[in-house]
């Protein structure tokens, strides 16, 4: 029985590897958007164009405008002299926010008033809006702060001491990347399974396969492994690069990582058994595909957080492997996360991946054509 | 003449295949409800740790704040540690801190400190949560000071107006990007799969032996499925603005003329990648890699470009959907700034161009 099973797994192989343009498919493109996704995929602002629209004349108003200006997050394009300047500026993107001194700021902090500061921001891209009005609110706050004792106000009863943990100077990119490993190793896997049934039914061989003594179970394992194989073997090469690449902490352990990685690859491979299985032609193959990628890739919280979703979207994520993939993945990378922690995430993929399996080896022989 | 009979056949084999007609049409509405419904950037009922170690008026005033806030769902703790192993745990997102002294200090005239601590692997997320917190804190020292008749602690106020999109929400700004998403899978991933199928089956060989012109096959097989996908714009744009509530402030003439360049260069690339690749395993995956996953990422769609590093930068340049997405997102919230859509139309003209011309050269009336 291994025997066969073994000689059916080669033949898989070789049908997957054996042309250059499809080899290419399954390996160059991972690799390619792994850095150029980790690079693009970013909630942090990064020289976000403002200007400024500044009326006073005196020092207080250079001061706090002196603090944008060293902020790496935001990027000086130009000065305003009059108030019908703002719009087209604003309309035509070339700032995502302007900054608006009114004539008395100076006076007014003199005088022990509070000062106003207006700031204007472009909703077109509501994350950039919410981001950037932090980071003023944050600027704002530390000049008032260092305003405060040196010129004769009260200091406030009571402030804030903000501390981020697993992740303190909030960057992005370590939420991103791992998140990466897990939708690079869902597309390969899916991609490379998803076809094979289709592809043999299209071309009549899995008439043939199915002639032989092999039984749907062998036939199964055959199917099964090669995807595990280089879904494995793309996942490893993404851990490894994203850990030694961009440098994001691996805190937990490998253990409870593989353990996850494992049981996900499972259950990637049954859904694209299953798709393969019910497809008639290969374009269905990949549409099927497609059908399942897209909501695993919004739905699963790779981009935005599943809390944020309507309550009937969050019971509906429930069913995509990834959500519990992704969960490991921020757990062992980010916070030190171990396998008894994570074993709420383990048994769903599990199941997920034993169902998704026994349905495909029922469909190889209940669905002929 | 030829040209119709093409057509005809083109149009044929849309209707007969229903996976064309699920592209086309299933395909956006389940898009949509997917993204519409799925992707959110608003935070909102965040689960938060308030640990009060000495109640008093004054820490109740401060986290009263919370409690009424549509942002945060608040759970009590009155030990620091119970909430720290509830924040590893991942049960809640974030902890504010009062420590037993608080009163003391605040009294005092001391500077009291709030302990707040985020869980930073959403980075998104906690951004969102500081940036409420101290929204909160704000407040709450200018009702102190009134309250206590004293002078504000905080100098500087700071007016936000945010413009386009007043309550930042998030689907007004994605739903409109979506669409290009939706535009680039129905135009590039259909008209890939669909001409590889050809070469496959070697019906592009038998197309080769007729008459028709190699310009004609290709305006046969553009004009179906630039149909088509006009087809899904409007039913996108229609549920965009009645269901999603996502306001309409341009024109819709310029929308539609602007999404037909766009579907074109969409059209273009799918022809593209299938007249290389000849078969529609190679086909099909190269249409997720090379469009829908840049449109996704790369074209400013959930993604700000202007935060990326410079060498993505230059490379979104490329990407066609990334011109789309931009004129979505003005015609929907701004209106008709011609500044914005000019300068991007022109841009999918050229892309176009370059697609349009690169898939004349590569078919030829040649076999290999």
């Amino acid at each position: 029985m291994w025997h066969r099973i073994f000689a059916l797994v080669i033949k898989e192989f070789l049908a997957l590897l054996k042309d250059k343009k499809s080899r290419l498919v399954v390996i160059v493109p991972p690799l390619v958007q792994l850095f150029v996704f980790s690079y693009a995929a970013t909630f942090d602002l990064n020289e976000v164009g403002y200007a400024v629209f500044n009326e006073d004349a005196g020092m207080a108003s250079r001061d706090l405008l002196a603090r944008f200006e060293g902020a790496p997050s935001f990027r000086l394009v130009g000065y305003l002299d009059h108030e019908g300047q703002i719009a087209p500026l604003i309309d035509s993107r070339k700032a995502v926010m302007v900054i608006r001194i009114g004539p008395h700021f100076t006076r007014d902090l003199l005088l022990k008033h509070p000062a106003q500061v207006q700031v204007i921001l472009d909703g077109r891209n509501s994350n950039t809006a919410m981001v950037a009005s932090g980071y003023v609110g944050t600027i704002v706050t530390e000049f008032s702060r260092t305003w405060t004792p040196t010129h004769g106000f009260p200091g406030a009863p009571a402030a804030l001491e903000v501390r981020a943990w697993f992740n303190p100077a909030l960057q992005s990119r370590w939420f991103i990347v791992p998140g990466i490993v897990g939708l690079l190793t869902l597309v390969v896997t899916l991609l490379v399974t998803a076809l094979s049934v289709a592809r043999e039914r299209e071309a009549g061989t899995f008439d043939q396969l199915l002639v032989t003594p092999l039984r749907p179970v062998e036939i199964l394992v055959g199917k099964t492994v090669p995807g595990m194989i280089i879904g494995a073997f793309e996942a490893s090469l993404i851990i490894l690069l994203a850990v030694f690449w961009f440098q994001v902490p691996l805190r937990g352990s490998l253990g409870a990582l593989y353990l996850g990685l494992l049981l996900f690859l499972l259950s990637g491979v049954g859904l694209g058994l299953m798709i393969s299985s019910i497809a008639v032609t290969q374009q269905q193959g990949l549409l099927g595909a497609f059908l399942v990628l897209v909501p695993s890739v919004v739905l699963s919280g790779f981009a935005t957080p599943i809390a944020n979703m309507p309550e009937f979207m969050q019971n509906l994520t429930h069913l995509i492997p990834l959500r519990y993939f992704l969960i490991i993945l921020r757990g062992v990378f980010l916070e030190g996360a171990d396998a008894t922690l994570l074993w709420p995430q383990y048994w769903p993929m599990g199941v997920i991946g034993i169902t998704s399996l026994a349905f495909a080896s029922w469909l190889f022989r209940h669905r002929l054509y | 003449m030829r040209l119709r009979g093409l057509m005809r056949k083109e149009a044929l084999q849309i209707v007969r295949d229903p996976s064309s007609i699920a592209i086309a049409f299933v395909l956006p509405l389940l898009l949509l409800l997917i993204f519409g419904y799925g992707v959110s950037l608003d935070a909102k009922h965040v689960p938060l740790g308030l640990v009060v170690e000495h109640p008093s008026p004054q820490t109740t005033s401060f986290t009263a704040s919370f409690q009424q806030s549509p942002y945060f769902d608040p759970h009590h703790f009155s030990h620091i540690k119970e909430a720290e192993e509830a924040l590893r745990h991942g049960e809640i997102k974030g902890i504010v801190w009062m420590r037993g002294n608080f009163d003391e200090q605040l009294l005092s005239g001391e500077t009291a400190p709030i302990g707040v601590f985020v869980n930073g692997v959403d980075a998104n997320t906690a951004r969102l949560v500081q940036g409420y917190v101290q929204g909160a804190w704000t407040t709450w020292l200018q009702d102190y000071a009134r309250a206590q008749g004293k002078a504000l602690a905080i100098p500087v106020k700071l007016e936000q107006r945010v413009w386009f999109n007043p309550g930042l929400r998030s689907r007004d700004y994605l739903v409109p990007g979506l669409i290009a998403v939706i535009m680039t899978l129905i135009g590039a991933l259909l008209t890939a799969l669909v001409v590889a199928r050809e070469w496959e089956r070697g019906t592009m060989e038998a197309l080769m032996v007729t008459p028709v012109a190699i310009r004609e096959i290709l305006i046969g097989k553009l004009v179906p499925y630039f149909l088509l996908g006009m087809g899904g714009l409007l039913f996108s744009v229609a549920m965009a603005v009645w269901m999603f509530e996502v306001p309409l402030r341009g024109s819709l003439l310029l929308l539609l003329a602007t999404s037909a360049l766009f579907l074109l260069a969409a059209l273009a690339m799918g022809l593209l990648i299938s007249t290389l690749a000849k078969n529609q395993f190679v086909a099909g995956q190269a249409a997720i890699l090379a469009t829908f996953l840049p449109a996704f990422i790369l074209s400013g769609f959930i993604f700000d470009i202007g935060s990326m590093p410079k060498p993505i930068q230059w490379l979104t340049h490329i990407i066609a959907a990334r011109y789309y997405v931009a004129i979505l997102q003005t015609v929907f919230l701004a209106g008709n700034v011609w500044s914005v859509v000019l300068v991007n139309a022109l841009a999918l003209v050229v892309i176009t161009g370059i697609f349009m011309g690169l898939v004349r050269r590569r078919t030829s009336k040649r076999l290999e």
